[in-house]
């Protein structure tokens, strides 16, 4: 288990924008009718989006739209490691993923790298508040170890160097193209692909 | 090897479109009114034949599981498929989602014919974003299409929910994802009642892998002989591999269930890095798995059965492989605070145990334990095993036992160097 626990400063209040309402308001109807409470953690998901952190206004705003108890929302927050309880950096916030498959292809560089030009401390913001980072557990992408995800993207087969051109683009508003940053395509093995070669035309 | 005309995920690396026309070309959506037509008892009954055991990593037969679904019910039934894909070394499931959607969408609206449901709900893990946008796309292109929804050209009446979770591995596990799915956390739930009494809603409810149902289309259009005719039996048709850690080019690949492992290293991923003789140990079936020994790596077949008389098992197929240059005890201290990380919270024994084994995997990893601790850690993980209300508590101590089983001398040698070194200093 991991301790989570509300950030001390929290904003004031909180409120969606009309857009987002009105998409929370759709994601709800999906379900069955009295069970709007499974919209919950998209419903958070998109608050935290639209914040850039899950904050304690935007849980009881999000209880309050879909009739669950505060403390049941609160739960949610808590359980699940991918709402940001504490602020992060506005650029981009890098989540290492640093699992053993990771691990035994030098995800422990990757990290080293964040400590040194980001923050010795992941959840904590850098000098500028640009960018913020963690260690998270396994993301689903093995075979292209080591991973970070950043947003919805995921910047795979990394090097500290190809890791540290990530950083370097972000911090210029333009990153490189997600995805392997050896020239590979998606899972396929690197050089010529051992099957499916018959695909490879368009 | 597998013949690229027996594979059935043709467009895995994403060489090719993605979406519906793209998926048309590639023959799927082929014929699936004629099966449908077919009923329900014979789709279960071909699923049944072709020996397909679920990809998700117990490998239960999926027509026997779908067998257990009541045929006459007031409640609504739900098809809920096991997109959480966390398992540390697994990735199968998000290339099918990016790469060939409709595959899975195809599967779906026949599975939930089968088991006679009217809503499938599809629980993508969180991370996976862009993998849930290719996905709900091709949810919509069906739906635009007229494959699915009400009054489609199958008929019979499916809407699909694309759902996401937010960073639990726990929701991997079916009463778990449940759990998520009706907007709570993820805490398992005693069975029984099973989900296909009891689930989703409280209603009948069948939870299936990715893979799993994805398969489902071919199979029944090339019939359950031709899957069933390769691999080995019990343990039947193709697989998609996941091969990761110090290979030369680690991938993801479709191969035939029962593949020798050194040919599926070598053929594939460029073998062992530094050469198969550099082999130090292969986790099978993602971290929950026990390690194999070099000594068994050299005949193991890839399959369930083979895996299983060795103690360890397939999983979800996903090899992590690791190479004689690699820190053991630091790299299964890693897979112990995954877990740590990744309980619950729900039953003491795990949830105060898996830590444990975690502390104590960290010191040996730095010698500073004791030798005796070896056997105490042995018998923190025989106090978790069978102690807890879902599998993650086995989940979390086979991987320790795994390496306690092959790996006592190295974790022996560590402790001695220590001492050495301290008395040493003493000395000085």
């Amino acid at each position: 288990m991991a301790v989570r626990r509300l950030h001390p400063d929290q904003p004031k209040s909180f409120a969606f924008t009309p857009e987002n309402l009105a998409w929370a308001k759709a994601t709800m109807a999906k379900y069955p009718p009295g069970k709007q409470a499974s919209a919950v953690i998209p419903v958070l998901w998109r608050a935290q989006e639209q914040e850039g952190w899950c904050t304690e206004p935007a849980i009881r705003a999000v209880a309050d739209l879909l009739g669950m108890a505060y403390i049941r929302v609160y739960e949610i927050a808590t359980f699940y490691t991918m709402f940001q309880l504490v602020p992060v950096g506005k650029k981009a916030h890098i989540q290492v993923c640093g699992t053993t498959p990771c691990m035994l292809r030098g995800s422990d560089a990757i990290i080293e790298a964040c400590q040194s030009r980001i923050h010795h401390d992941q959840h904590h913001l850098s000098a500028d508040g640009a960018f913020s980072w963690e260690e998270v557990e396994c993301i689903g992408c093995c075979a292209n170890a080591p991973v970070v995800q950043i947003g919805k993207d995921t910047w795979e087969d990394l090097t500290p160097a190809s890791f540290g051109k990530v950083l370097d683009g972000f911090a210029a508003d333009n990153p490189p193209k997600p995805g392997p940053q050896h020239g590979r395509t998606a899972s396929a093995p690197e050089g010529t692909p051992t099957t499916l070669t018959g695909m490879l035309k368009r | 090897m597998l013949a690229d005309k027996d594979r059935i995920f043709t467009n895995i690396y994403g060489f090719q479109d993605w979406r519906l026309a793209g998926a048309l070309a590639r023959g799927q959506w082929n014929g699936t009114k004629a099966i449908i037509e077919k009923g329900h008892d014979w789709i279960i009954n071909e699923i049944k034949n072709s020996g397909l055991r679920g990809r998700g990593g117990a490998g239960f037969p999926t027509g026997l599981k779908w067998s257990f679904m009541p045929k006459a019910d007031p409640r609504p039934s739900y098809l809920v498929v096991n997109a959480d894909e966390s398992e540390p070394g697994s990735c199968k499931d998000r290339e099918i989602m990016r790469h060939d959607p409709h595959h899975l969408i195809e599967g779906c609206l026949i599975a939930a014919f089968a088991m006679r449901a009217r809503t499938c709900f599809i629980y993508v893990r969180g991370e996976f974003i862009r993998e849930r946008e290719h996905l709900q796309a091709a949810v919509d292109e069906a739906y635009a299409a007229k494959l699915i929804g009400k009054n489609n050209v199958h008929g019979w009446d499916l809407d699909i929910v694309v759902h996401h979770g937010a960073g639990a591995y726990i929701c991997g596990e079916e009463t778990a994802l449940l759990e998520s799915l009706e907007g709570k956390k993820g805490q398992p739930r005693l069975k029984p009642p099973f989900p296909a009494n009891s689930g989703l809603y409280g209603s009948p409810t069948t939870v299936n892998n990715v893979e799993s149902i994805a398969v489902v289309p071919e199979i029944l259009r090339r019939g359950a002989t031709w899957f069933a005719g390769l691999g080995k039996p019990n343990n039947t048709g193709t697989k998609l591999f996941q091969i990761s850690g110090h290979v030369e080019r680690p991938c993801v690949v479709e191969e035939e269930m029962g593949i020798p492992l050194r040919e599926l290293l070598e053929k594939h991923a460029g073998g062992v890095r530094g050469g198969w003789g550099n082999l130090l140990t292969v986790i099978p079936g993602g971290s929950s798995m026990p390690c194999i020994s070099e000594a068994d790596c050299q005949t193991l077949t890839m399959d369930f059965d083979a895996l299983s008389k060795l103690k360890s098992g397939l999983g979800t197929a996903a090899v992590i492989v690791m190479d004689k240059s690699t820190d053991i005890i630091k790299a299964f201290a890693r897979i112990a605070y995954f877990y740590k990380h990744e309980s619950c919270g729900q039953c003491t024994p795990c949830r105060e145990g898996v830590a444990w084994q975690w502390r104590i995997l960290e010191r040996m990893a730095k010698g500073q334990a004791e030798k005796r601790e070896i056997d105490l850690l042995f018998d923190v993980t025989k106090q978790i095993e069978g102690h807890t209300i879902c599998a993650f508590g086995e989940g979390a101590v086979w991987p320790v036992q795994g390496f306690l089983r092959n790996f006592r001398n190295v974790i022996e040698e560590r402790i001695d160097q220590r001492i050495a070194s301290e008395t040493r200093q003493a000395a000085e």
